[in-house]
């Protein structure tokens, strides 16, 4: 069953092929028999994921058919779920156990989804290699001396093993989608204000974003049909129609205008990704699709813009984590100070810690004009860079990451070149626009993914073409030989 | 700037005017605003700062900061952005307040102020913005701990923010009853500042004539009229004296102490945190359009000045007279409604302004929690008007209305207040007093007419003395003169 999409589950779900806790089960054991390899999974909700299994036959058996009914999925440790710890990766929420259910955990439970999980992350979504997370490395499927890319790295690397057969993730700067490429997986973040961010715990709040990972752009679509909608809890979440994705998947590609941005195609650039790259955008020309050359001038400011913004958001966003309601609290503390002092220093890691002094410092008076602002006039740059090209084409599409998956400790020292990683994704995020990363073929037996960046609301169209190109395509059907 | 000198020195006074607006949950949160109910009762998820959890501005702070930048004439913001001013403290859940800085929802406006001699003046308003109100930490019962209680937390508040226009206590006592007056006659807050749900704020420098603005101080923790005017003159003695030992003022915020008349200093600009000020990410920039506005025009409560104008023409009060009563919702409506049970506003605003208030005053009382309900003052007037009771009655019944012993007609009923109308009964007592004192009636017959009226008081008292006070004074002085006079 395992190797099944989730869009075959569900036909199978409802043909009575198999149960829906027959699913669920299959899938529980093989985390029980394989993620001490992976380390994929920080919680692993077996009791109830078999009661809402049961309910899901109950539901089958009375003809209740919902988008996700009786569907395994894993969610990622970032989104509050009720009476479950929601780490968020990190030692300050270790003992954390959210009294709330996220909007996109309760929109897809309410289709019918069952949670798996909670996947491991870097910690409060910093990092770009799941090595942040208090929990431990990911390790990646395709080699497990690799990581598995981040933030959202349990969850790409549960699918690529086969773990789960669907996933949530957040993307800030690249969480869904570079970790999709780097385990050959299909990942979209969707625009900014798409889907909920009310129980989603904050990194950067102008740029997180939650969406699907699955092994396809068809399964992708289907979970982002229940993810999507209006919240009138997230005051950022738009009140616009959601599309019907999967009916628009099949669409012709004939005619489509396809943008090709020189600016992700460095000259610097690794040129077996730039002919990865290149070969994805030659099968879509042989669909019909025409590629025009287009120029994204500002965002080669991105990564600096980026590494601004979102520190300053963070600073502000974990200040909460205090040691006063809830979270991590130092032992003993002398008096109030001692009590922020020690609960901080020693509920957060290295890397949270770096960014928290690096957003206070951007935010700090006397620098605020020179970091924060100027970081803000960069990213209305970056979306008139955008808006431009949009004029002329209908997606942008060049390679997801500068790279495939590199060895587990290659960057922990060098966090500049780790944030190199995330240089093609963040001018998405900076824009608010959506992405999605689909498996375009391997480098040395690693996968590499190819990125395809739509205007704004325009999912539909984005998962067209990431379907269209794997009608054509096995790269995302292939499973990583130790976890066939 | 300034109206007057002390001593050769200029005062300059500005407020800053939290006002805790009277929706019925908080600016970011569902929750309830209600006080009074066991800490954290009313601690959402949101108001807890929980993981995830994000804001939602109330619509409903969002008008009433508006309906106050309409009452004093400001340009209002039909684009405001909220900030985070990030600090830690026990009490503030997020590690950061959610407050307004550069684009705030009201910008600059008027308010015109009415000095006791009668003159007026224009304070200045540099904006008022919105923002949530902190926690409260507490510091007893818990064993070495404190305690924090959230059920305050999020509660809306405009903070007003002033020029330095005032000169002296006497003018920021006033300006801060014009804005007190205000803010009651719009509803949008109870004005009860013993529950801090309006907060004063003062900044205080002198400065020499001519000279540029001296150092600032900041007092704080104002919770009456009263206090505030008191120190106010306590912070300016001591910058003064300060000033002419040769000293420097140090910038810092002051916090008063009512019950000793005493100010120490909580903080220096040295211990002055970075705030480190951005737009909030979580909340979109409040859009007020033209037709909102109009809207809200168009459904404005009448203003103190409007109030005052019509108590002038409606109930031909003097300026005085109106205008106090016109200043505070509660004694407007306290007087309108006596006036209007009672049947004469006259009467009604003597009460309310002379036996009403000192009793009120003695007791430190709001007229809101007045023990004595306007419909009773109304029947206590209706009383003295059709001479059930005489003035010196009717007084009598008021201390045991406000005693609580029930309304004017069951005291007078209770109580046998009435006065006495039966003149064959009054008569009888009249010519009984009459037999009884010989020497005075000889005394009297033989006085001339201006010393008669003199006289006549002895046979007054006596009648009244007799009858409890319940005689007719006027009846009781006709029957005496026609059974005295020979």
């Amino acid at each position: 069953m395992h190797d099944k999409t989730l869009t075959e589950l569900k036909a199978g779900l409802q043909a009575k092929d198999f149960s829906a806790r027959e699913l669920t089960e299959h899938f529980l054991d093989r985390i029980e028999a394989r993620d001490g390899e992976l380390n994929s999974f920080i919680t692993v909700t077996r009791e109830q994921a078999l009661r809402q299994a049961d309910a899901a036959d109950q539901a089958i058996a009375a003809g209740d058919h919902r988008l996700l009914t009786g569907l395994p999925i894993a969610h990622k440790d970032i989104f509050c779920t009720e009476g479950v710890r929601t780490s968020c990766g990190s030692r300050m929420l270790d003992n954390f156990v959210a009294p709330y259910t996220a909007t996109v955990v309760e929109n897809m439970a309410r289709e019918g989804a069952i949670m798996l999980g909670k996947t491991n992350m870097d910690e409060f979504a910093m990092g770009s290699s799941n090595e942040t997370s208090f929990y431990g490395p990911v390790r990646n499927p395709w080699d497990t001396e690799r990581v598995p890319g981040g933030s959202s790295g349990g969850a790409a690397a549960c699918l690529a093993a086969r773990l789960a057969p669907g996933a949530t993730g957040t993307d800030t700067g690249g969480s869904i989608r570079q970790p999709a490429a780097l385990n050959g997986v299909t990942g979209l973040k969707p625009t900014y204000g798409r889907v909920s961010r009310w129980g989603m715990i904050a990194f950067a709040s102008s740029l997180d974003q939650a969406g699907p990972l699955g092994l396809s752009a068809a399964d992708c679509a289907l979970m982002l049909q229940a993810m999507a909608g209006h919240d009138a809890k997230d005051s950022t979440c738009l009140n616009e129609p959601v599309d019907d994705y999967l009916g628009g998947l099949d669409q012709s590609l004939d005619g489509l205008r396809i943008g090709v941005p020189e600016e992700f195609f460095p000259d610097n650039l690794d040129g077996a990704i730039a002919d990865n790259a290149r070969e994805a955008l030659r099968e879509l020309e042989k669909q019909g699709a025409k590629l025009i050359k287009v120029s994204l001038p500002s965002i080669k400011l991105s990564v600096p813009a980026y590494y601004v913004i979102a520190p300053a958001e963070a600073s502000s966003n974990l200040s909460r984590f205090d040691g006063v309601r809830f979270g991590y609290r130092c032992d003993d503390p002398k008096d109030l100070e001692d009590l922020y002092k020690r609960s901080r220093s020693e509920g957060f890691g290295a890397e949270v810690k770096r960014r928290i002094l690096v957003g206070t410092y951007a935010l700090s008076a006397g620098y605020y004009d020179a970091y924060y602002k100027r970081a803000q006039k960069v990213r209305r740059l970056i979306r008139d860079d955008f808006a431009r090209a949009f004029k002329d084409v209908d997606v942008l599409m060049g390679p997801t990451s500068p790279e495939t998956a590199f060895k587990l400790g290659a960057k922990a020292d060098d966090p500049v070149n780790m944030y190199m990683a995330d240089v093609f994704t963040i001018a998405v995020n900076l824009a608010g626009l959506p992405a999605l990363s689909m498996p375009s073929g391997f480098i040395d037996g690693l996968p590499a993914g190819t990125q395809v960046i739509g205007n704004y609301f325009q999912e539909g169209r984005v998962l067209n073409v990431a379907h269209r190109y794997q009608l054509a395509t096995d790269w995302h059907l292939r499973i990583p030989g130790a976890f066939q | 700037m300034s109206s007057s000198l002390f001593n050769g020195w200029e005062v300059v006074i500005g407020l800053e005017v939290h006002v805790q607006l009277a929706t019925r949950s908080k600016i970011f949160s569902g929750a309830s605003t209600a006080t009074g109910d066991e800490p954290n009762r009313h601690a959402s998820l949101i108001d807890l700062g929980m993981p995830g959890t994000l804001p939602v501005v109330n619509k409903e702070a969002i008008r009433n900061a508006v309906r106050f930048g309409l009452a004093i004439n400001a340009e209002i913001g039909r684009r405001s952005v909220f900030e985070r001013k990030n600090y830690f403290y026990p009490d503030l859940p997020k590690g950061y307040q959610t407050t307004q800085l550069a684009e705030p929802i009201v910008g600059a406006g008027e308010v015109v102020i009415r000095l006791e001699d009668g003159t007026e003046k224009s304070v200045r308003i540099h904006h008022a913005h919105l923002e949530e109100d902190a926690g409260k930490s507490l510091h007893e019962g818990f064993h070495g701990h404190t305690g924090i209680d959230l059920n305050r937390a999020g509660t809306p508040l405009i903070e007003i923010v002033s020029e330095p226009d005032m000169g002296n206590a006497e003018e920021a006592v006033a300006f801060a009853r014009q804005l007190h007056a205000i803010v009651t006659s719009l509803g949008i807050c109870d004005g009860d500042m013993s529950q801090g749900n309006m907060r004063f704020d003062v900044n205080i420098s002198v400065r020499r004539p001519g000279e540029p603005l001296g150092t600032r101080t900041e007092t704080k923790n104002l919770n009456s009229f009263r206090f505030m005017e008191k120190a106010i003159k306590l912070e300016v003695e001591r910058q003064i004296d300060v000033l002419e030992d040769g000293g420097k003022i140090v910038q810092e915020t002051r916090l008063y102490n009512g019950d000793t008349n005493t100010a120490r200093s909580m903080r220096t600009k040295e211990d002055a945190n970075d705030y480190r000020y951005f737009p909030c990410p979580d909340l979109l920039p409040v859009l007020v359009s033209e037709e909102d506005i109009d809207a809200l025009r168009a459904e404005m409560p009448e203003l103190p000045d409007a109030r005052k104008a019509r108590f002038m023409d409606a109930y031909q009060l003097s300026d005085y007279d109106a205008a106090l009563l016109a200043a505070s919702i509660a004694t407007a409506r306290y007087f309108e409604t006596a006036a209007d049970h009672g049947g004469d506003a006259k009467l009604a605003a003597n009460w309310v302004m002379g036996d009403l208030a000192a009793k009120l005053n003695a007791e430190d009382l709001d007229i809101a929690h007045c023990p004595v309900p306007a419909e009773h003052l109304g029947q206590l007037i209706q009383r003295i008007k059709d001479g059930t009771i005489s003035s010196k009655i009717a007084k009598q019944v008021f201390e045991a209305c406000w005693a609580g012993d029930g309304s004017p007609d069951q005291i007078i009923e209770s109580q046998g207040l009435k006065q006495m109308s039966d003149s064959g009964e009054l008569e009888k007592i009249i010519d009984r007093i009459i037999a009884d004192s010989p020497a005075q009636v000889e005394d009297y017959r033989g006085a001339d007419e201006a010393k008669r009226k003199k006289k006549i008081g002895f046979f007054v008292g006596q009648v009244m003395k007799a009858t409890q006070g319940k005689a007719n004074p006027q009846q009781v002085n006709q029957l005496l003169q026609e059974k005295l006079t020979p």
